[in-house]
């Protein structure tokens, strides 16, 4: 029978299917971090278990972590220190492998794991995260779980799920140019909703996504999450190879061929079953700039900030309202020319080498514009290191923009990156949801390109115009 | 997680409808990296005054309730946020088993979870074992969870309703992990087939 990509990871993880349907499903790789891990941890020890693959478990600190320079001399936050110290009590009480704020390793959780090779094609990875769907950029199924599970997964190596529906966006055409892998994401999540995926596993396929380098289609598999969607997938290629040659923790030599061969089995078979199909044409896609508070409230930069007048559903006119209102936009605004007082590079969404030359393309010989304060967070103290080495942080720190250590930073308001009520930034991230970015904090999310163009002009811009 | 068979224990009375999970543990208290030592904080705004004190006045202060394993409560107990602290601080403190007229859905099934029976009985006799309970540690109250008994003072039986495969995990102590583990065998058997060139994260 002619089986999906997300099909043939399941078949092979199930060690065993229950009466009801629900399977045992094996996980090859499990990312811990300080925030979701602290009671999974303490219940291993109440009920005085191991963890059961210390050599498939990979734990790191992204959340709570300053990302100034000074942050090796401590943390100020007590419960963020809290929170780092017991993860590094924890890791060392049961010999989970750990990168430590102090290694050039360390980054955030989505970041690294595919940077070192330690999420590969065809694996089950799980994280205490829902943007875990990220690693499905290279053909892996994965997801985040909650505290329970991440327990559940440390003591057994296994989860009880059942599984998701097979779902194909499918994105045809060649995309235009200053149009990333973060515009096609946005694209899609405007057209299906932020429910257009739910109890879905979303493949994207098609020429604009196969012609997308591994940093656009992590960025795509990454706001898979905000289309609803369990999981994102993209099926493995010569691209796919290709990127994890040659990492730390990928197979080598006769092995990676070992590997190679099998994953080429991965793809979706011809004629395979999709529940649900969307097509969308990739030459159509405009830089998109989210509007309101909800990532599916997203418009072209060309576009105008709708009007709640002309929805006919009384319910989803007073959402439309209320996010204007807690946006401070105008019905019928042109969303080009907002001003923005802040602009956030980086996240697991856009804080990879690629996303960096991106936005230091439009920074080049440009200055920000006065009164704008933009934070450049690089993903993992590798991304760092290579942005110096090849002149990208100069090119920010000329052009007047910070450049930080690597974290979560502005992402979510749970270290010291944080707006303050009614400031409008200008971000490269994945949620806009109120106050996520600090209280009262009103987020436009957009590609590291536009980010940048926003930087330099002070507001909200075409990138097109700028190269 | 503990098994859960027969247990004789003073019942704790808390005639309130709609006992929601932030009156169980308020959202202050959330924000911590362990799930035992909840029990001080169980009922939190009901339990203490403003200066932090006890308040004689709330039932689980009184000394015959202290060591009240059992608590008998109004409708809709549990409803509110998901929380898995509710239960985590239920647990703490000493609880093992609610038993109210119904329950909110997330919560009930969180109790499951972490080893407590949560029992639905209709209106009256939970109205009669609120009485029961008011005599305190005069009159404590048996729940076999075998037999699907609640045993009053008096020695009369009353027979309640629960998921058979649920009723299994308790009676054994199986949590979801304990449960997997029963299929370790099949685990070990997965895992000894894992390809040759599939790398352990070592030497980090
Ligand atoms: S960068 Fe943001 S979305 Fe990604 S893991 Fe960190 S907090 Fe979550």
């Amino acid at each position: 029978m002619s089986r999906t990509l997300f099909d043939k990871i399941w078949d092979a993880h199930v060690v065993e299917r229950l009466e009801d349907g629900t399977c045992v499903l094996y996980i090859d790789r499990h990312l811990v971090h300080e925030v979701t891990s602290p009671q999974a941890f303490e219940g291993l020890r109440l009920a005085g278990r191991k963890v059961r693959r210390v050599d498939e478990t990979i734990a790191v600190v992204d959340h709570n972590i300053p990302t100034d320079a000074d942050r090796l001399n401590g943390i100020n936050e007590p419960e963020s220190k809290l929170q780092i110290e017991t993860l590094e009590a924890n890791v060392a009480a049961f010999g989970v492998p750990y990168f430590p704020v102090s290694d050039a390793r360390q980054g955030i959780v989505h970041v690294i794991g595919p940077e070192q090779g330690i999420s590969l094609p065809g694996f089950t990875i799980v994280c205490g995260d829902s943007h875990t769907s990220t690693h499905g950029a290279l053909g892996a199924l994965a997801f985040g779980i909650g505290t329970s599970e991440v327990e559940h997964v440390l003591a057994t190596q296994t989860l009880l799920q059942k599984p998701a529906k097979n779902m194909l966006v499918r994105v045809d055409g060649v995309l235009p140019p200053g149009c990333t892998g973060k515009d096609i994401v946005l694209a899609i999540i405007g057209k299906i909703g932020t429910a257009g995926g739910t109890g879905h596993v979303i493949e994207f396929g098609g020429e604009a996504i196969r012609a997308l380098d591994m940093a656009g289609r992590l960025t795509v598999c990454n706001m898979s999450i905000e289309a609803g969607a369990r999981a994102g997938l993209i099926a493995p290629d010569e691209t796919t190879f290709e990127y994890i040659e040659g990492r730390p923790y990928a197979p080598k030599g006769e092995d990676f061929e070992k590997a190679v061969a099998y994953w080429k089995t991965l793809p979706s078979d011809e004629g395979a079953h999709y529940d649900k199909i969307v097509v969308l044409n990739a030459a159509e896609i405009v830089p998109q700039v989210t509007w309101g508070t909800s990532p599916e409230a997203v418009i072209p930069i060309t576009g105008t900030v709708p009007d709640p007048q002309a929805e006919p559903d009384e319910a989803r006119r007073a959402q439309l309202q209320q996010m204007l209102r807690y946006m401070d936009l105008q019905p019928g605004q042109k969303i080009a020319g907002t001003k923005v007082d802040v602009v956030f590079i980086g996240s697991c969404t856009n804080s990879r080498i690629e996303d960096m030359r991106a936005a230091a393309a439009v920074a080049k010989g440009r200055h920000v514009a006065p009164g704008v304060r933009v934070l450049v967070v690089p993903g993992s103290g590798l991304v760092k290191a290579q942005a110096e080495a090849e002149g990208l942080a100069k090119i920010f720190t000329d052009a007047g923009f910070e450049w930080r250590e690597a974290g979560c930073s502005m992402c979510l308001g749970m270290n010291p990156d944080k707006l303050t009520p009614g400031q409008r930034c200008a971000s490269t991230s994945n949620r806009n949801f109120e106050g996520r970015q600090g209280p009262g904090g009103r987020t436009h999310l957009l590609s590291p390109a536009m980010a940048a163009a926003a930087a330099v002009t002070g507001v909200l811009t075409d990138v097109r115009e700028l190269v | 997680m503990d098994k859960f068979t027969r247990l004789t224990a003073p019942a704790a009375p808390l005639n309130l409808a709609n006992v929601d999970t932030d009156k169980i543990i308020p959202a202050r208290f959330l924000k911590t990296i362990k799930r035992s030592g909840l029990g001080k904080s169980l009922f939190a705004d009901m339990r203490y005054n403003a200066d932090g004190s006890e308040n004689p006045a709330f039932v689980l202060n009184q000394p015959k309730y202290r060591q009240a394993q059992i608590l008998v409560a109004g409708d809709n107990f549990g409803c509110g946020s998901s929380r898995e602290h509710a239960p985590w601080a239920l647990l703490d403190f000493g609880i093992r088993c609610v038993i109210a007229p119904s329950f909110a859905d997330i919560f009930h099934g969180n109790c499951f979870k972490n080893g407590i029976l949560p029992i639905v009985l209709p209106a009256d006799v939970c109205e009669q074992l609120m009485d029961d309970a008011a005599q305190g540690t005069n009159a404590r109250l048996t729940i076999d969870l075998e037999k699907q008994v609640v045993v009053r003072p008096d020695g009369e039986e009353i027979h309640f309703e629960v998921d058979a495969f649920r009723k299994h995990c308790l009676l054994n102590g199986l949590d979801d992990i304990g449960l997997t583990l029963e299929h370790a065998a099949a685990i070990d058997a997965y895992e000894a087939k894992t390809p040759s060139w599939k790398p352990a994260i070592n030497g980090v």
